[in-house]
């Protein structure tokens, strides 16, 4: 860069991108309330599918909590990069003198505080309505934490390469699922472990060591597919 | 070292290409056959019947050797990725279309053998194991790789899309045997070591190693047949193309 040109350090940088996305994700309240909605409709159909023997849902509702939490992940994933994509902002991010991939995880992070914090947060409620052991609601929220944290980074990577594409919506879904089953067995072990009385411990961990590899592999990855799809 | 270089680099070269598997293919196919057929033959008429299984158990010659090549098979796509991505070799992309289809087909001929296979064993067209499992996300990485070449108009950028994902796919690989070998387990553990003795008898082992050498060289040729295909689509106003199908310059 020339020597006196005006350069925003990283952190203001940062900040911004990070205040863009906060404020643009606030005027569109829809992106938070839908997978919240899309939870609490499928949650009251599994019971009125299944019958409402607390027994028979006690037992499948880790995993059912955990699936509709994925469900809920991939309904939201593709506006990832969407709106930034569309207007230009991505080719201007592209050019700017700070890293893609720290631009990518500021609007990462906010996408995850209103798709999966949220989603952790309200679990408890979901988790009652599926008669979950109530000594397994703190397994749940943290698993939930740590999954849909890994969730909406592999999400991103999948919208990366595909926001470019007319009709990417299928196709994110059927691309990034393989990366979720473990991030789902993971989780949904570590409920069903805390159901039964056992520390979840282990599964927990598992869950940890995924966020943080995806933490640091993701960026990569959806760097690399936003420049492909801008490319385009 | 620099002529292993400019060996490798050859591949890059699309009419060097073409000549080097006209010339190799012209032995290497019918090898394979061959060898496809001597296997086989072995494996299904001639190996003795199990003590357990009987005779049920001889779909292990088709089913272990299309799994063992379907993921090996996925690794040899990202490594064509991983060519394209960092020495944009244009060949590589070639390649990369070339093996995704034959890695998908081949993982869902191991889980439909195995399919066959579990009905009389274990009484199940299915079961959710760790094997079994992972193979079938394998196929689902497969066709995701498959269907986001389709979705770029841009062959080029297609092309960079599919290999960025096989990376990704490859540091999930061990990831998604592990977790879901940790959910749930039915399937017979590792019978082949390469350590030590196997758990498999040798009359039995013999077929089944022959036959897996010559899933891999099937897939070599297959892939090499793929790729002259992509070659001649892509390349057929080309001079060197039409000289070699005897064609005006």
């Amino acid at each position: 860069m020339p020597p006196d040109s005006p350069s925003l350090p990283l952190a203001s940088f940062l900040r911004r991108q990070f205040k863009r996305h906060w404020h643009g994700a606030l005027r569109k309240p829809g992106d938070t309330f839908n997978p919240l909605l899309f939870y609490l409709m499928v949650v009251t159909l599994f019971p009125l599918g299944l019958g409402p023997d607390p027994e028979v849902l006690a037992t499948l509702a880790p995993g059912l909590l955990w699936v509709v939490a994925l469900l809920a992940t991939l309904t939201v994933a593709g506006k990832l990069f969407a709106s930034d994509y569309a207007d230009g902002s991505l080719e201007q991010l592209m050019l700017a003198p700070h890293p893609l991939y720290l631009a990518a995880m500021a609007e990462i992070l906010v996408h995850w505080v209103m798709a999966g914090l949220t989603l952790a947060l309200a679990s408890p409620l979901f988790a009652v309505m599926l008669k979950l052991p109530s000594q397994a609601i703190p397994s749940l929220v943290f698993s939930l934490l740590l999954g849909t944290w890994s969730l909406s980074l592999i999400a991103g990577i999948g919208a990366a390469l595909t926001v470019g594409l007319r009709r990417g919506g299928a196709l994110l879904s059927l691309i990034i699922l393989p990366f979720m089953v473990p991030v789902l067995i993971f989780g949904a072990s570590a409920v069903r472990e805390a159901a039964n009385g056992y520390d979840a411990a282990s599964w927990l961990a598992l869950l940890g060591a995924y966020a943080l590899m995806a933490t640091v592999l993701t960026p990569v990855a959806i760097a690399a597919g936003l420049r492909i799809s801008v490319d385009n | 070292m620099s002529n292993m270089w400019s060996i490798i680099h050859k591949f890059g070269s699309p009419p060097w290409f073409y000549d080097f598997t006209q010339r190799w293919l012209r032995w290497l196919l019918p090898i394979t056959v061959l060898l496809l057929l001597a296997g086989s033959v072995w494996g299904l008429l001639f190996a003795p019947p199990d003590f357990r299984q009987g005779n049920s158990y001889r779909i292990i010659f088709i089913h272990v050797p299309a799994a063992v090549v379907a993921l090996a098979g996925y690794y040899a796509l990202a490594f064509a990725g991983l060519v394209s991505l960092v020495w944009k070799i244009k060949m590589a992309d070639t390649a990369m279309r070339a093996i995704a289809p034959i890695g998908a087909a081949l993982t869902f001929i191991a889980l439909a053998t195995g399919s066959i296979w579990g009905k009389p064993t274990w009484g199940a067209w299915w079961v959710w194991d760790a094997r079994i499992t992972s193979m079938l996300l394998l196929l689902f990485l497969y066709l995701g790789v498959m269907a986001l070449f389709e979705a770029y108009e841009n062959r080029a950028t297609a092309a960079k899309a599919c290999a960025v994902l096989s990376l990704v796919g490859t540091v999930n690989i061990p990831i998604i045997y592990k977790s879901v070998d940790w959910w749930y387990s039915l399937h017979q553990p590792a019978s082949i070591k390469f350590t030590g003795e196997s758990a498999i008898d040798a009359s039995m082992l013999y077929p089944l190693l022959l036959n897996i050498g010559a899933f891999y060289l099937l897939f070599a040729v297959v892939v090499m047949l793929n790729m002259r295909a992509e070659l001649l689509s892509d390349y057929r106003t080309a001079s060197w193309l039409q000289q070699r199908l005897g064609g005006q310059p």
